[in-house]
């Protein structure tokens, strides 16, 4: 292998050299390997590090005694006492308040218990612990709540509930959910997706179709190239120039005779995320468009389909699963893409579920955000909790995303 | 049959004016979908014009000086003190040690994936890589303050690591960027001809001896397009920095301390109530302008060399 040697090994030497040489071969295939199990590793120390956080013992204590409420154990109460015991201890006008956000004999049993715990006993999380923690470490835990926090109840706890899915935002993490949050990913991302799909299929059918090759069109093809690869803060000071503070009378809905809002709502940042995947969508579009066969085009214009007759009856129709696996797969960006939403505005704290294009807004990676910035541990617990609400959104989305590939790909 | 004979002939002997268009509507369609294609030039002139619009207003201000901006190490815009070189260390810092991760890594995945792995192993093991790729940095970020932090305080010391450090920040930023480098050489690495990799077996050549010596370099421009464009990609990175680095400038080379990068800067201060108009507003336009600057000056060197290399091979 070393050029400048005027002669090479022969018999015994030849014979060493060589296993020496396969002995490094085999040495850096190891290497190599353990780069991808470092990667593997990585991915799984994540899940676990995720799915740690979000079980574990609980040490908390009631501030105010349950006993004072009711004689009977809170766990054997029935739905009716626990609505007696509501009205009884509640302040009349906050009594009134909850009937009005939802009548409370429609309530289910444990959502009343909940709001029991909530407004009346007021929980009080003195430390919590990670599952392994939970696990292996068990009898030391109590032992350590025993001297720490006598007065202390612990208890194992699952802090990805079907409670926390459907509650709105608290500022007690024991009773916060992502009930807002999802609500306003889903408002954000519909929008996004009704701006950029249109018009990243109509840019990406005049590049593919219509377009001749000269400068202009090569401007276009490399500026989108690029844009995709713009920081996704970028695109949030773009939105926050833009949409929300120099289009305010359209994204706060003033215009349209709503008043109290101000530019940072949920369809300024639909558009900012809409403008962040449209080179996604352009690009993967494209391709869709590429991989349909010349002679489909050929064979309309052949029977003297005109260019728009061509690709709207035949190249459309064949590129379009490939257009929606593009789409799918911008989603999943945008629903985990945090950075921009902070920038135009995501509010952190909102209990009341957004109703339109103009109201104020959360989502889930921003709770995420929130809470993992969070000091106390009972927070990390329920931004756990939501990164695997998150975490299988995403999932579930590309997974369809991958469905309809495979498709496609057998078809031709 | 008769009558229909009869239509078809009508038809096929009226006189066809080949000048007028029969669908007027095509040009109209044509026109929006150029439009619909324009928009992403709109869009770069639209960040390119705002962002400088306020950066202009930022380094119009009259104490805001040349000097002041690179000459000194103190950034708090609204006390006056105009130094960007915390924010830019942190940023090179953060960006140093998640390249040193994601490099070797990504390579050496890419090497083992196109080289050595059979089609089924390769298929098994893309989609890992895919999954990866697909997680929200918002989660990395989580994941470097909770897990890769703890870690770090227990190898090194809880004194020399503080809670919030570049180092934890740019590991987890390294294993973001892994799968997007190691895609980008592997592809690099299968477009390079076989004919290559059969003239050095034929010379006696190992298989590694063949990966290294011969593919390797020839698809050394793809491979250096992956290392700028994961360089781009961790300038820009904020949510992992915004989570784990720290919030606060500081001046420092210690990359156990915390210091704010530029990205983590933007975020934390435009969450918090910011009044237009004022030195804080601008600055951070200022600081995006240079972001988009250095981002969009390193993937067009990407382009470049991609765009090349492709010419050579097909």
């Amino acid at each position: 292998m070393n050029p400048k040697r005027d002669h090479y090994p022969e018999g015994e030497a030849l014979h060493y050299s060589l296993n020496r040489r396969y002995r490094r071969a085999s040495i850096w295939q190891t290497l190599f390997f353990s780069a991808l199990v470092i990667a593997i590793l990585s991915l799984a120390a994540l899940l676990y590090n995720v799915i740690d956080g979000a079980f574990g013992y609980v040490a908390f204590e009631y501030k105010n005694d349950p006993s004072e409420f009711s004689a009977k154990p809170l766990d054997d109460l029935s739905k009716q006492e626990l609505l007696d015991i509501l009205k009884a201890n509640l302040s009349s006008g906050a009594f009134t308040k909850l009937e009005n956000e939802k009548p409370m004999d429609t309530r289910s049993k444990s959502v009343l218990y909940t709001l029991l715990l909530e407004r009346l006993i007021q929980i009080d999380t003195k430390q919590t612990w990670s599952m392994t923690d939970s696990i292996f470490r068990s009898a030391k835990i109590k032992a350590e709540v025993a001297e720490k926090y006598p007065e202390a109840k612990l208890e194992f706890r699952s802090w990805l509930t079907p409670v926390f899915l459907t509650t709105p935002m608290s500022s007690k993490a024991e009773f916060a959910g992502v009930r807002t949050a999802i609500l306003g990913s889903l408002w954000m991302v519909g929008i996004a997706i009704l701006f950029a799909l249109p018009i990243g299929t109509g840019a990406a059918i005049y590049l593919q179709e219509y377009a001749s090759k000269n400068f202009l069109t090569r401007i276009i093809q490399t500026n989108i190239n690029n844009l995709a690869g713009v920081p996704s803060i970028v695109y949030g000071m773009l939105g926050l120039a833009i949409f929300v503070r120099a289009l305010e009378p359209f994204t706060s809905g003033s215009l349209f005779g709503v008043t109290d809002s101000n530019g940072r709502t949920i369809l300024s940042a639909g558009l900012t995320m809409g403008t962040l995947v449209l080179p996604l969508i352009i690009i993967n579009a494209q391709e869709a468009i590429k991989s349909v066969p010349d002679s489909l085009r050929q064979a309309a214009f052949g029977v003297g389909a005109t260019r728009w007759q061509t690709v709207w009856h035949h190249v459309l129709p064949n590129a379009l699963p490939g257009i929606l696996t593009g789409s799918i797969l911008a989603v999943s960006r945008a629903i985990g893409e945090t950075a921009p939403l902070i920038v135009v505005g995501a509010s952190t704290f909102i209990s009341i579920d957004p109703d339109g294009p103009f109201s104020k807004f959360t989502a889930l990676p921003i709770q995420i955000y929130q809470w993992t910035t969070r000091a106390q541990s009972e927070f990390h617990s329920i931004a756990a909790a939501a990164i695997i609400v998150l975490l299988i959104l995403l999932l579930t989305l590309n997974a369809t995303a991958i469905l309809l590939r495979n498709r496609v790909q057998r078809k031709y | 049959m008769k009558q229909e004979n009869t239509i078809m002939e009508n038809q096929l002997f009226r006189p066809l004016d080949l000048k007028k268009k029969i669908r007027p509507g095509e040009s109209v369609i044509q026109a929006l979908l150029f439009i619909a294609g324009f928009l992403s030039i709109f869009i770069t002139l639209a960040i390119v014009y705002e962002l400088g619009k306020e950066a202009w207003l930022f380094f119009g201000n009259p104490d805001v000086t040349f000097a002041k901006f690179f000459g000194t190490t103190e950034w708090s815009p609204g006390i006056g003190k105009y130094g960007i070189w915390p924010l830019v260390t942190s940023t090179l810092i953060t960006s140093t040690i998640a390249i040193f991760v994601s490099l070797p890594l990504g390579l050496a995945v890419a090497l083992f994936l196109s080289e050595y792995a059979s089609p089924k192993a390769r298929s098994a093991l893309k989609p890992i890589l895919e999954i990866l790729a697909g997680i929200p940095t918002v989660v990395y970020g989580y994941f470097a303050l909770l897990f890769m932090t703890p870690l770090l305080q227990s190898i090194f010391g809880k004194q020399t690591v503080e809670v919030y450090n570049m180092a934890s920040a740019g590991l987890v930023m390294g294993i973001m960027i892994l799968p997007l480098i190691s895609s980008m050489s592997e592809d690099a690495l299968s477009a390079v001809p076989r004919a290559l990799r059969e003239g050095a077996y034929a010379m006696g050549a190992t298989k590694f001896e063949t990966s290294i010596q011969v593919v390797l370099p020839a698809a050394l421009s793809g491979i250096g397009a992956a290392l700028i464009i994961g360089i781009s990609r961790a300038v820009g990175e904020t949510m992992i920095v915004a989570i784990a680095a720290g919030s606060g400038p500081n001046f420092t080379f210690n990359p156990f301390k915390a210091a704010e990068t530029m990205t983590g800067h933007i975020a934390r201060i435009s969450g918090g109530d910011l009044s237009y108009n004022s030195i804080d507003y601008t600055s951070l336009f200022a600081i995006a302008l240079m972001l988009f600057l250095v981002t969009l000056i390193l993937n067009l060197i990407s382009q470049g060399i991609i765009n090349k290399f492709r010419q050579r091979y097909e």
